[in-house]
């Protein structure tokens, strides 16, 4: 991984707080784990019924049985529970999770989040992603600012169809870290060695700048 | 009083699957898929299917099979996207997808189980996923009805039964195996372990016997089963 995006990444983890409830989506997110103390307070879950996901195993130390969403062979850690999608799903629309962190492939000014389909390219259907992104209670994507051809992730409106309306609270990028609030962007950190300037250019949406320096990552 | 042995030839409980059923397969993923009921199932041939799965599996594995075998009609599932043949079908218009939120899938199918008819969310209000679906208001609240989920037959695969048909799930193998058992007219369980009745504690029961029709013990698992090296 390029040294910018681990830097992302390494930055996202700290959005965590002890003690919470978390689901890390497939990508990006998945690779948040790597910047979390062994012994850190945090118990994750993954839509496919387990809570208190303990680390990723190689092929070799594997349990056929035993994987999270995105097909990583995981394990268990003191604590853990398994149980079924409709108890795996209650856990998330009633309001249990603290955090999910999600990927994206266009995120709007007014928090909608478009993540799971590219119509006549791309649609293999949302998985848990459309409840995770509209239950809960803090929702922050990790993604490039720009696609692979260059265009803006971050706009005034979504072209592609919705995951969720007016979810997303905070964006990580590459290239800043962005809330939205009141239906706008808002620059809150930029990434080493790029201006505000790059920052508004690689923007499909106005951003709202804060005054004075900008915390760098 | 005893509990009576529903113990089953995997050949004789897979032929009550007749053409143009609605069939429902536990798992997510490998586990919890019941590839040898589905190996079976390709062997008989049944076309015109409905298959209500979480997923598609992957090429050469359970629902690639009844989809190579051009036996399925509808998928209803919530992510295929590790089939690439499920999505070529789809798009060729050679099958019908109906995609659901996965835990909209789950409490649809829980619903069915349940005696229930359908449900009240707001779960894909203001996306696609809610289109057509009839709005209806709760104490204020926007919602859509989700209409419950039952099944012709449902294929389980446990870990662990008794005879009598109490289940037991490995790990993350349980999913929507559970959901499932409870859904559908007929239920076939294949198991790795069969033990006499009492040789699974109570309170360990994650299906009760008295929904499972079927149990059909497993030999030595096949290939399928394992772990999964993607490169």
């Amino acid at each position: 991984m390029s040294d910018v995006r681990d830097r992302m990444v390494a930055r996202a983890a700290r959005e965590i707080a002890p003690g919470m409830v978390v689901n890390l989506g497939i990508g990006l997110p998945t690779q948040v784990i790597d910047h979390l103390a062994a012994d850190f307070p945090v118990c994750l879950h993954t839509e496919n019924g387990l809570s208190g996901i303990g680390p990723t195993l190689p092929y070799e130390q594997a349990d056929r049985n035993l994987i999270d969403a995105g097909g990583a062979y995981v394990s268990t850690i003191a604590g853990s529970a398994f149980f079924d999608s409709a108890v795996s799903f209650a856990l998330v629309r009633s309001g249990r999770l603290d955090l999910t962190m999600l990927g994206a492939f266009e995120v709007a000014q007014t928090g909608d989040l478009a993540n799971w389909k590219i119509p006549g390219k791309f649609s293999p259907g949302a998985g848990g992603g459309i409840e995770l992104a509209q239950k809960a209670r803090r929702v922050v994507v990790l993604t490039t600012h720009l696609d692979r051809k260059g265009n803006p992730k971050l706009l005034e409106r979504c072209s592609l169809p919705l995951t969720a309306r007016a979810c997303v609270n905070r964006v990580f990028t590459d290239m800043a870290v962005v809330d939205v609030a009141q239906g706008r962007f808002h620059l809150r950190e930029i990434a080493e060695g790029l201006s505000v300037a790059d920052v508004v250019k690689a923007t499909g949406a106005s951003l709202v700048l804060p005054e004075g320096d900008l915390p760098r990552f | 009083m005893r509990l009576s042995d529903k113990t089953c030839a995997m050949e004789d409980a897979v032929s009550r699957i007749g053409a143009g059923a609605v069939v429902m397969l536990g798992g997510f993923g490998v586990p919890g898929t019941p590839f040898a009921l589905i190996r079976e199932l390709v062997r008989q041939g049944p076309k015109d299917l409905t298959i209500i799965k979480n997923d598609a599996n992957e090429k050469g594995m359970g629902v690639d099979h009844l989809l190579a075998a051009g036996m399925v009609k509808k998928l209803i599932v919530t992510h295929i996207g590790l089939n690439a043949r499920a999505m070529a079908m789809m798009n060729a218009g050679e099958i019908e997808v109906e995609f659901c939120a996965q835990g909209m899938l789950a409490e649809r199918v829980r619903a069915g189980g349940a005696g229930l008819m359908g449900f009240v969310t707001d779960i894909g209000l203001g996306t696609e996923l809610a289109t057509g679906k009839p709005r209806v208001e709760v104490g204020g609240r926007e919602g859509v009805l989700e209409t419950a989920l039952r099944a012709d037959v449902a294929l389980i695969h446990a870990a662990r039964a008794d005879t009598f048909g109490n289940l037991c799930y490995a790990a993350a193998a349980r999913n929507f195996s559970p959901l499932m058992a409870m859904a559908a007219d007929r239920v076939i369980a294949e198991v790795e372990e069969v033990v006499a009745p009492g040789g699974i504690v109570p309170e360990e029961v994650h299906t009760p016997g008295p929904f499972v029709d079927h149990v059909v013990p497993l030999g030595a698992l096949g290939e399928e089963y394992g772990v999964v090296r993607r490169a």
